[in-house]
């Protein structure tokens, strides 16, 4: 298998010997789509990301719904990426193993004054090429979802839902196997230019490539000013969620929407089922002023509560287990009028070979695919980009030991005892993911980490049990007491030992 | 399935191991107790103040102490008991499958009891606001970092909720030098204990803000502050009585809630008022031959209780591994005014000496209990307390042979 940097430890510096063919700026669902698509040639590729871990950004808060493009006006890129995009994401998550569900979806009207917001919507679809779309009666909305209440419904047959963070994660492992190498905790703070180079500046050092694509999301902006491109600025609105336990009695099939509400920046307050489960509820949109402001309200919790009932009465009885905010990088600036920008795909005219790719918001998870795509069109013109005949399209299944029957889980301890301890007790995770998933190959090794890789702490009792025990397994796989993070930077968990002495 | 024991305990803490004594000396002979922590005790181990044992042996000893003796009966005994053994799953057919690094089996029991303990309520089932950064802990959590792990989770910690550990912890990290920067309390009274109250915060001079909460949590990484705001007497924040306070870690102790989630799957019913199993005099639940007792029944002041509940569900579970069933009319005992919960909640008509746990729903001063029957009015039981708090769980003996639906009442 071609995996020219296997073995090499992400706390590597990078030296200025290293040329890559093409730098990725940024470890989202998209910067590691790009990167997935370059692997399948015979490039020398490098993904930079700030964070500790992949996905810590926009990507890791938002519905995780593969989008059919009936929500973005015809012929703009979102449309074209979103339905281009939805004909092969269902293949691509399944040959990287990444759970996936063609669920359908509905898009409710509650009194028959909305249902001309629902034919606009299908209108728009059909012309963009959504496949299938249908407007259903209030007995075929019981028929789709019981628990939905409705006079009028788009029903969408081809949307469906996916880990966003796990699909993510996959793409970069599925790079790196082919070849490409990502580095965490490498942040882009300059940009040099000499030979036909960019000299990317990182603490690592300094990180020299031939073509960059800047996929860095809310940073995109503040990345394409470091090389002096100053066509953009990124405005975050802040999206609130509420997710419920997934033993609630409340089991959703597939998500529910309301008529999109008219001036509002997003699709609004939706109810969204998990492949896990868990129902999510959100996300609300504000523009805030942080770029990291991803703080809960009081008042958007009880929003989001209150809304969600009204497609779904059930769920007032639903207890909840968690909130969390995302951001979305939008170009639409809130004091404008604008309430639409597209995509923003395009080398710089003042930086050859330099790519930006801005404000991708909703649809960005199903495009990406046919983002990449168009992001490699755009490196490889005049370029013959040569195909790498042992590319490896798959990426093999992770056991978890939940889903495992009786024997399986028989043999899998005798052959390792590491799956005979359990270390979270709610959603039953052993000791052997865990360790696995310290020892993952793109070297992420925070708590959430752990967490988005193994569903450690996010049941219902949030890690409460399991923490403990991650501590001291993190411990037994060298990480030392102090560099235990939440999810890098600053977020140490721990303050050194108490007392000193043997242990 | 080849490997079938008569009695079955899930989960080695106080009650656990208690069951299984009980359940030798009911003369069950093969005897199972399945601990998912690497020691027996649970989280007695991680209790490492005293106060345990006032009950049960007449001395005040340590968490650890109390499970080194009871282990100790227990192994004397010739008890089998498994460390690293978690169950993940119980059927109705009293079949349970077991998880722990010697093997994954299945295994059958003649009868079970459930012994899991509890867990903590979270920041997420209060819905505090905010950010979500490094610094937040359950209180239990921290106990077992700071008290097995020994590690400095903190420089400075806030404290919600005036539960026991919460009380034990703010006196705790005071001991190894984090500061305490207050213990709030949303109620208008603690949920902790006096003694712990006046041992673990008065002694100590640590600032307790009751009818007070946390409205926000702040801080991008790590804690930075929590934002606290009076409440009213609906428990809602008061506007303008926000204050700051400054501090890097956050523990939580507002609510233990018994663990049942394997109960759940083996289709015992539980009672919203106590998030436990349904249970009858013998503490059997609505599961023929699975029992209940300790935490995962209902939530416990001090574990000698726990270890009480645990003798008498593990003599049942023997006796009912061993043939015999309890006949006769199921009555109910109702909690009535100012009663929040009693257990058990079903009495067989004929059964006498019925022990009644209860706690009253506020607290009250000079009042009288009364059990009653519900349709004839019948006193069965009157006693007057001078004072009782919710905090403090109580036990009446109800001599007489039950005839009918119960009611228990507090009056003042």
């Amino acid at each position: 298998m071609a995996d020219p940097d296997h073995g090499r430890a992400n706390s590597t510096p990078v030296g200025a010997t290293d040329i890559f063919d093409v730098a990725v700026i940024g470890g989202g669902v998209v910067g590691c789509a790009v990167l997935r698509e370059l692997s399948r040639y015979r490039l020398r590729l490098v993904l930079l990301e700030r964070e500790a871990d992949l996905a810590e950004g926009v990507t890791k808060a938002n519905s995780g719904v593969i989008h059919a493009g009936f929500n973005v006006p015809p012929g703009s890129l979102k449309a074209r990426t979103n339905v281009a995009g939805l004909r092969f994401v269902y293949g691509l998550a399944a040959a990287l193993s990444v759970p996936h569900r063609k669920t359908g979806k509905l898009v409710i009207a509650l009194t028959d004054d909305e249902r001309p917001s629902l034919e606009e919507l299908k209108a728009q679809g059909d012309r963009s090429g959504t496949p299938d779309l249908a407007i259903v009666g209030e007995s075929e909305i019981r028929a789709i979802e019981p628990l939905a209440r409705g006079r009028w419904a788009l029903y969408s047959p081809h949307t469906g839902i996916i880990s966003p963070y796990e699909f993510t994660i996959a793409l970069a492992e599925s790079a790196r196997r082919n070849g490409a190498c990502v580095l965490l905790e490498t942040a882009v703070t300059g940009v040099e230019f000499g030979g036909g180079l960019f000299w990317l500046q990182t603490p690592r050092g300094v990180v020299t490539a031939r073509r960059v694509v800047n996929s860095a999301g809310l940073f995109a902006d503040e990345v394409a000013s470091t090389a002096g491109i100053t066509d953009y600025r990124i405005f975050p609105y802040r999206g609130e969620y509420l997710i419920t336990d997934k033993d609630p009695g409340v089991t959703l099939r597939l998500p529910i929407y309301p008529v999109p509400p008219k001036n509002d920046p997003g699709l609004g307050i939706h109810i969204t089922p998990t492949m896990e489960g868990n129902i999510l509820l959100g996300p609300s949109a504000e523009p805030v002023e942080d770029k990291q402001d991803r703080a809960s309200t009081r008042e958007v919790m009880d929003r989001l509560k209150d809304e969600a009932a009204r497609l779904v009465p059930e769920l007032r009885r639903a207890p909840f287990i968690h909130s969390y905010a995302g951001l979305r990088p939008k170009l639409v600036d809130p004091r404008g009028r604008a309430l639409f920008k597209d995509f923003v795909i395009e080398e710089s005219a003042v930086r050859p070979g330099w790519v930006n790719m801005a404000g991708i918001e909703s649809p960005g998870l199903t495009a990406a695919p046919a983002l990449a795509e168009m992001v490699v069109d755009i490196l490889g013109a005049g370029l013959d980009f040569e195909l790498k005949p042992d590319f490896d399209e798959e990426l093999p299944p992770s056991t978890r030991f939940a889903a495992l029957g009786d024997s399986d889980r028989a043999a899998r301890v005798a052959r390792d005892a590491d799956w005979g301890e359990m270390v979270c007790r709610c959603e039953h995770v052993t000791r052997a993911e865990v360790v696995a998933a310290l020892r993952n190959p793109l070297g992420a090794r925070t708590m959430d980490a752990v967490k988005r890789r193994t569903r450690c702490g996010m049941g219902r009792c949030q890690g409460g049990f399991c923490t403990p025990r991650i501590v001291e397994i993190m411990q037994d796989e060298g990480l030392a007491l102090d560099r235990i993070t939440k999810r890098g930077g600053g977020s140490r968990l721990f303050f050194g030992r108490l007392k000193d002495g043997p242990e | 399935m080849s490997e079938t024991w008569d009695v079955v305990v899930i989960g080695g803490g106080p009650a656990g191991l208690a069951a299984a004594l009980g359940a030798r000396r009911a003369g069950a002979s093969r005897i199972l107790v399945l601990e998912r922590d690497r020691k027996l005790g649970g989280i007695l181990n991680q209790c490492i103040h005293d106060g345990f044992g006032l009950f049960l042996y007449n001395e005040s000893i340590s968490g650890p102490e109390y499970a080194e003796r009871l282990s100790e009966d227990v192994l004397k005994e010739g008890i089998s008991c498994e460390t690293g053994a978690m169950v993940l799953d119980l059927s109705g057919g009293l079949v349970l499958r077991v998880n722990e690094r010697s093997g994954y089996r299945l295994v059958k029991a003649g009868a079970v009891v459930l012994a899991m303990g509890c867990r903590e309520r979270t920041r997420e089932m209060i819905e505090i606001p905010g950010t979500r950064p490094a610094g937040i802990f359950t209180a239990g959590s921290a106990q077992n970092l700071v008290n097995l792990q020994n590690i400095r989770i903190g420089r400075r910690a806030a404290i919600l909720g005036s539960g026991d550990i919460g009380l034990i912890m703010a006196r705790r990290l005071r001991f190894e030098g984090i500061e305490v920067a207050g213990v709030f309390e949303i109620m208008p009274w603690t949920s902790g204990l006096e003694r712990n109250v006046r041992q673990c915060l008065m002694d100590f001079g640590i600032p307790l803000e009751l009818s007070t909460t946390v409205v926000e949590i702040r801080g991008r990484d790590r804690v930075e502050a929590v934002v606290v705001a009076r409440v009213d007497e609906g428990l809602k924040p008061v506007a303008g009585t926000e204050r700051v306070v400054p501090c890097d870690t956050l523990l939580l102790s507002v609510g233990l809630i018994p663990e049942n989630e394997l109960s759940k799957r083996a289709g015992v019913g539980l009672s919203p008022l106590t998030g436990g199993a349904v249970v009858d005099e013998t503490l059997m639940t609505s599961v023929p031959g699975v029992f209940s007792c300790g935490n995962v029944l209902h939530i416990h002041d001090v574990a000698d209780f726990a270890s009480h509940e645990g003798f008498a569900a593990g003599a049942s579970a023997a006796r009912y591994a061993a043939g015999e069933r309890a006949a006769g009319e199921r009555c109910r005992v109702t909690p009535g005014a100012e009663i929040r919960y009693a257990v058990p909640q079903i009495v067989r008509a004929g059964a006498a000496n019925l022990e009644l746990n209860f706690r009253v729903a506020r607290p009250q001063k000079s009042c009288t209990v009364l059990v009653r029957g519900a349709a004839s009015g019948k006193t069965y039981l009157k006693k007057k307390y001078s004072r009782l708090l919710p905090s403090e769980l109580q036990k009446v003996l109800v001599r007489q042979a039950v005839e009918e639906d119960l009611e228990i009442v507090c009056h003042g």
